[in-house]
Parts: C-alpha cells; structure tokens; sequence
C-alpha cells in the first residue's frame, strides 16, 4: 500500500518549511531510520527521517520549494511492485491537528456569588475548653492525627532529638519513635521532594520548615511536584502532605529571616494556604491540613507560639479549611487579618470602640480558598473594608482582597478598600527601623477612620 | 518476578558474596525473557518513531523527547522489578510507560492531548502516570524526580513492604544539587533506590565533558557511601544482570545503588533539536554497532532462539499495536472543555 510522506513540522511553532535537499531519489529503497530529506525552519536545517519501508515512489514536491506547509504530501512511498502514478494524492495539506477553538464558553465561573459550597460548618465550641499555648496545640493536633492514622509522619530539622527549633514536637519522638519522627539533615529541597514522593505513594507526611524562609530552596518541589501533579495526573494521584513551620517576621532577625509567604503560596491553583491565629484554630485547622488530601501550606508565627487560648477540649475538634471566623462583630467597618494581625487587628478594634467605631474583625484562618462570602457578607452590612497583613503591599493578600470587593461587593462599598501591609522593604535588623516596618495597631487604626471619613 | 526475588535472597544468605560475583552466576537469561526484551525494545522503538511521524503531522505538540537508542536500560531494569517496585522518571519518559506495560494507546493518546490518554489530556508528554502500574511519572524538572523517587523508596521501607524504587536521570540531571541532597538521605537512611543514570552522553546540546568535571557518573554517590556500577547501557541482558544485583542489594536492607548506564540517544534533544553539536558520523557507528535491538535479534538468531520467520511476526504484531495506538490517539476526542477545572484539588 502506498504511503504519502507529509511535510512534517520540526518545532512546536512550525508552520511551513523549505525542502533544502532531497537524500533519496525515486526508485531508491528506504528503510525506516533513513534520511529521506534535509528541511530548513525558521530555526535550523533539519534531517526527516522516513517512518516506513519501501521504495521512493515519487517525489511531489522538488528540491528547493519554500513555504511548504506543514502537512502537504511531499512524497510516496511505495511498496515492490506498487506503481506510484497510480496513487491519488491527497490535496495538500493532510491530516491537520484538532482545532484549539473553542467551542463552547470556558470562562471562569461568574463571580456573581460566592458561595462556601461544601464547606462544613464552623464547629459547636460551646463545650468545655482547656487553656493552652498555641505551641501545645500544634504539638496535640500532630499527636492525635499520628496515633489515629499510622500513615501520618513528622519530617524535617531538629524535630525529633532535639524536641523542634521552636519546641513544637516537644514528646513525638518518645511517643511515635524515630520511624515517624525523623530529624532530617539541612536539606529543605531534598527533603520537600522526598516527603512529596512519599505523599505519592499515600503516605501523609508532614513536613516541618524550620521557618518558612527556608521553604523558598524547596519552592520547586512545593509548586511543580506537590502542587501540579493531581491535575497533571488527571485525578490519578496528588500530593496528600503538610508543609508547616513559622513565617513572617519574628523578632530582630533581620531580612533573611522575616517575611510572610502568604502571598507566595495563595497565588498556587492545587495548593491549600492556611494561617491559623488562635490556639483553637491551629489546632482544628492542623488536624484538618494533615486529614486532607491536598497539598496544604500551613504558616504559622513564632510570636503566637507561647501565647495561650481556650481550646475546646473534644477529640473530635476540627475547623474546616476554607471558612473565615468573626473574631469580633461589627457594624462600622471590616477588619480582615490572618495569623499575629488578627490579634493587632482586635486591639485597633477596642481602640476605635473608644472613639465610636465598631470594627468587624474577620480571622481569615485560610487564605486559598479565601472565604469570600463570609467577608462579602460583612461588607454588605459595615460597607467598608481595611486588610491587614506583615507581608509586602504589591501583589499581596490586600491587593487580592480590594479586587475581590471589585467583583463581589462593588455597590455596597462606601469607600475604597485600604490595605495596611509591612513596608514595601526588606526587614532592617535595627529596633526602631523593624517597628516601623510592620503594622501596628495604630496604623489600622488610622485606616479604619479613614474609610469612616472620621 | 518471583524467581529474581527468590534468587536474591538465596544469594544474600550466603556470606561475602559481593553482588558484583552474584551477578555473574545469573548469567545468561531464558530463551523467553530474551524475546520478551525484544519485543519490548520493538514495541518502544516503533511507538517513538510513530510519535515522531505524528509531531511531524501536528498532532502532537510542544516538547517530545523521544527514547531511540536507549531502549535496553528501561526494558533490562523492569526485568528484574518486582511486585512493589515503583519507576519514576524526567521527561523522556514514553519508554519507561511501555516498559511498565502502560497501555500504548493511552500514552499516545495522551501525546496527542485526548481525553482517552492517561492524563485524559491534561499532562502530555513529560506529565504522565499510572498508579495501576506503579509509574509515578513523568517529571519536567530536570532531577526533580530524584528527591520524588527517593520518597517513594522512602514509603517502601516505611510500609515494609519490600519494594525498590527506580529512580532514573540523564547525564546532565546528574549535576542538579538536589539529586545530591537525595543521595545523601538515601544512604542515611538505607532507603530501597535504584539511581539510574541514563547516560547518553549529550545534556541536551552539551556533552557530557563539557559539563561534568569528572565524568564517571556511577562514582558520584563516593562521598555518600553509595556503591555504583558502570553498565553498556546497548546491552538489555547486561543491564538486566546489573539491576539484579542492584535489587538485590536494596532488598537487603544495604540502601541505594546508582547504576550508570552507557547509552545513546539517536534522535536530538526532543523534536526541535537539529542536533549540530555531534557528527553524523558517531551517530551512524553507535547505530551500525551498538544498536541493542539489532545486536539482540542476531543474538536470537544465531543462538537460534528464533528464526526470521518468527521474529518477522513480531515486527508485523507490534506494528499493529502501534498502528492501533496511533488510531485510538487520533480518533479520541480532545478533553470536555469543562476540564479545564477537575482535578485541581481532590474535593473533600
């Protein structure tokens, strides 16, 4: 049977080509592997090697033609005994590639309204509580998830031996034993791609950085490997595993050691992103990160650590990832902050109180998926809005926040969105210079009286 | 499966035996695994040169690196693999899938973007996987894989569970710092890893001497205390010898074994390369001498395991299984475009 041999197209973006020279004549046999011809790109000259055997039958198109689209038969190929005057040659050009069209609308869901969908309902908190530092909580989310789920292990610096940096897996060790509490070596991109390859197999990993600057050496494997690979896979496999560890700013630590990722890791389709302020939310929301089937980035900060709350005190505690809590209610403006700013947040709030205002204040507690309707909803009801977070302003969680009220609450607002962010610097080391690089609960409160016209 | 395993713990139960001599005793394998290797080699071979016809018709896009010349190290290795092994790979990764016997109208149907290959469309050709088989991908970042494989060897030995990961990479992934963070684990903790380097001589457009200040690849795990073995890489049964008793070492419990296995692809870098860094002519003599598929069927015949008649059969069988891909690749219709939103994170 006779084989029309196509102009084939040697790069991603070639459309057609010159025939340059032909290294067979008619009537000369071809195994498959031989060159058949020399064809020059917009790129380079490059050698078409024939696909099938037989004989060069005929060559359609001479020695020299340029701007030989892709797919025109350009000759046949014939088998012993086949005459090839006797093929009937398609017309040029062949067999195309689908269509890239689109057929149908592919745009992103309206964003007419948001809706919390199937997240479950913040949890009945009601009950008898214990007071505990949010470094105990951490330490008793990873406890419980571990003695219920033999899948579930510790990975990263100084976790184990040495009880954690920040003291965090103080007893793991003991209790779980070194199979599942291992002190890694300084390694933060071999151990996130190891701890990711694990999560493959379906294991559930959590890796510990000892502060998320770190995190930006294994930034590759969090992003292309964890992140990526559940769609890259269609659906076949993802990456059930934790990153967690502090990050922002901690205290004097200058600007290797201070900044907030949180921006970083929201901006990422397969990633969850969660802050937790409260001890109750780094607990609920830490069991609930290692329980999930997602990648989740869970950011956490050093100052909170020795800081103490009330924790419901129910084996059962979770909070679900993706829904925001009213810290405080309001009726004047919205106050919108995640993890230490939430507490900075609440002190603006009493100190505006003082002045008449009545600030809403919402713990984001997950920054992807952002809660919108719980803040839509407060904003239908204050008609204002100020974001509070240490990260830098460009690009931010507070640029998101202004262009989501953009979409979703543009009528009810009665003044512009206003973001209250860390300097748009590095951190200094000196005292004075790192406190004016972060906010304080002065700054919100001036922003808060200023979307008040107050 | 069975028998390599069984081989090896005999051979481990006997004192000071290096895997070096173990091997060699293993010399020389049946009559059937030999036309199973051809087979495999073929079906490659043919499934790669009608990915290559096809990117020349348009149907496939974007990056296409394809595996001619190097089919004797996947198909060697996944001789000696067992029931709990898993492979993982970079981006030259459609011999691996055959070799892991993925089905070759999923994978080319998947190089052509359609909703029946194993991405259903979405990963192409560098992103592809298949729990089934044990074949966790397809990477695209040059040795990110081998941090993800030595992960995977990790959960081997975490489970017990006896498996061994392949963890393969190219002479010029070779030189990525993170690969060395992983051998470092690997042998730390005497996780169950094969590193297989496929060296074929040229990164990309960069040979190996041009890039590597000491080009004995099956040495670069020296400073971490991992064995390593230089294998010719044309040779499916030395390949499969030295996989042998690198398993076997990772069976027992000894930690990783980097093989460097000598190669040579015959196609450029991925489709687009014009390939002007080597000549013509090292091409043509690797192919004329070295060919693993031709050596082999001489092999055959002259052992007389076969005849032409025979292997003629086979030709004409994996052309037809080839043919049938291509078919299924093209007649697959692309993904629904509501797609474009599933399986970015798994619904709780």
């Amino acid at each position: 049977m006779a084989i029309e041999v196509l102009m084939p197209a040697l790069s991603p973006t070639m459309t057609e080509g010159k025939i340059a020279k032909w290294a067979k004549a008619e009537g000369d046999v071809v195994a498959a592997g031989d060159v058949l011809a020399e064809i020059e790109t917009d790129k380079a000259t490059m050698e078409v090697e024939a696909v099938d055997e037989g004989i060069l039958g005929k060559i359609l198109v001479v020695e020299g033609s340029e701007g030989v689209l892709v797919n025109t038969p350009i000759a046949i190929i014939v088998e012993e005994g086949e005459d090839a005057s006797d093929v009937a040659v398609s017309a040029a050009p062949g067999p195309a590639a689908p269509s890239a069209e689109i057929t149908a609308p592919a745009a992103a869901p309206a964003p007419a309204a948001p809706s919390q969908g199937a997240i479950a309902p913040e949890p009945d908190t009601t009950g008898p509580t214990i007071n505990q530092t949010v470094r105990e909580a951490l330490r008793d989310a990873m406890a419980e998830e571990m003695r219920a789920d033999a899948d579930v292990f510790l990975m990263g610096e100084e976790v184990a031996q040495y009880q954690g940096a920040y003291k965090i897996s103080q007893g793991l060790l003991e209790e779980f034993g070194s199979g599942r509490v291992i002190d890694t070596p300084i390694t933060e991109h071999g151990f996130a791609g190891l701890g990711v390859g694990a999560s493959f197999s379906g294991l559930k990993p959590i890796v510990e950085f000892m502060t998320f600057n770190f995190s930006m050496q294994a930034m590759d494997q969090i992003i292309n490997s964890a992140a990526k690979t559940l769609y890259m896979s269609g659906g076949q496999m993802g990456a059930p595993i934790v990153f967690r560890g502090p990050n922002g700013a901690a205290s004097r630590v200058a600007a290797q050691h201070s900044q907030c990722y949180a921006s970083w890791f929201a901006h990422i389709p397969g990633l969850k992103v969660v802050s937790p302020w409260s001890a109750a939310d780094a607990k609920g929301l830490l069991k609930s990160a290692i329980r999930d089937p997602n990648p989740v980035i869970f950011l956490e900060n050093e100052i909170l650590y020795g800081q103490s709350f009330d924790v419901p005190d129910h084996p059962d505690f979770t909070i679900p990832i993706g829904r925001a809590k009213i810290e405080r209610p309001g009726t004047d403006v919205t106050i919108t902050a995640f993890s230490l700013m939430v507490g900075v947040a609440l002190e603006a709030a009493e100190m505006l109180a003082a002045d008449g205002i009545e600030a809403e204040v919402i713990n984001l507690r997950t920054l992807r998926p952002l809660d919108t309707e719980t803040i839509v909803q407060s904003v239908r009801k204050t008609n204002r809005l100020v974001n509070v977070e240490e990260g830098w302003p460009t690009a931010g969680i507070g640029a998101e926040m202004a262009a989501l009220m953009m979409e979703h609450a543009f009528d009810d607002l009665d003044a512009p969105v206003v973001r209250v962010t860390g300097e748009d610097v590095p951190m200094p080391y000196a005292a004075n210079l790192e406190a004016l690089a972060l906010p304080k609960a002065h700054n919100i409160v001036e922003a808060a009286k200023s979307v008040c016209y107050r | 499966m069975a028998k390599a395993s069984k081989t090896a713990s005999k051979k481990t139960s006997k004192k000071k035996k290096t895997p070096v001599k173990a091997a060699k005793k293993n010399k020389g394998a049946s009559a059937e695994k030999l036309l199973h290797a051809y087979r495999q080699m073929l079906l490659i071979r043919r499934f790669e040169e009608k990915a290559g016809q096809l990117y020349g018709m348009g149907l496939i896009g974007g990056f296409c690196h394809l595996y001619i010349g190097q089919e004797a190290v996947v198909v060697g290795m996944m001789a000696t693999a067992g029931e709990n092994d898993s492979v993982i790979t970079s981006y030259r990764d459609h011999g691996h899938m055959l070799a892991c016997d993925m089905d070759p109208k999923g994978v080319m149907a998947e190089l052509t973007g359609r909703r029946g290959g194993y991405s259903k469309g979405k990963g192409g050709s560098m992103h592809m996987f298949s729990r089934e088989k044990n074949f966790f991908g397809g990477h695209g970042i040059v040795g990110a894989q081998i941090p993800l494989g030595t992960g995977l060897a990790f959960a081997n030995k975490y489970r017990k569970d006896g498996g061994v990961c392949h963890a393969y990479c190219g002479d010029g992934a070779i030189n990525q710092g993170q690969i060395y963070e992983a051998f470092n684990m690997a042998k730390l903790w005497d996780l169950p890893v094969i590193y297989v380097i496929e060296n074929n001589r040229y990164g990309m457009g960069t040979s190996i001497e041009r890039a590597s200040s000491m080009t004995k690849l099956y040495k670069r795990g020296d400073s971490f205390g991992i064995p390593g073995a230089q294998v010719d890489g044309m040779d499916v049964e030395a390949v499969r010898a030295a996989g042998e008793k690198a398993a076997e070492w990772c069976r027992a419990g000894k930690g990783p074994f980097i093989l460097e296995m000598k190669t040579y692809r015959y196609r450029g870098h991925s489709m687009s390369d014009p390939a002007k860094y080597r000549d013509k002519e090292e091409v043509t003599k690797v192919r004329k001498e070295s060919d693993p598929i031709d050596n082999l069927r001489d092999k055959l015949i002259s052992a007389k395991i076969t005849n032409e008649a025979a292997l003629k059969d086979i030709d004409k069988e994996i052309k037809a299984i080839v043919t049938a891909a291509a078919e299924f690749a093209q007649a697959s219709e692309q993904p629904d475009l509501s797609e474009l939103y599933t399986d970015i994170l798994v619904e709780v």
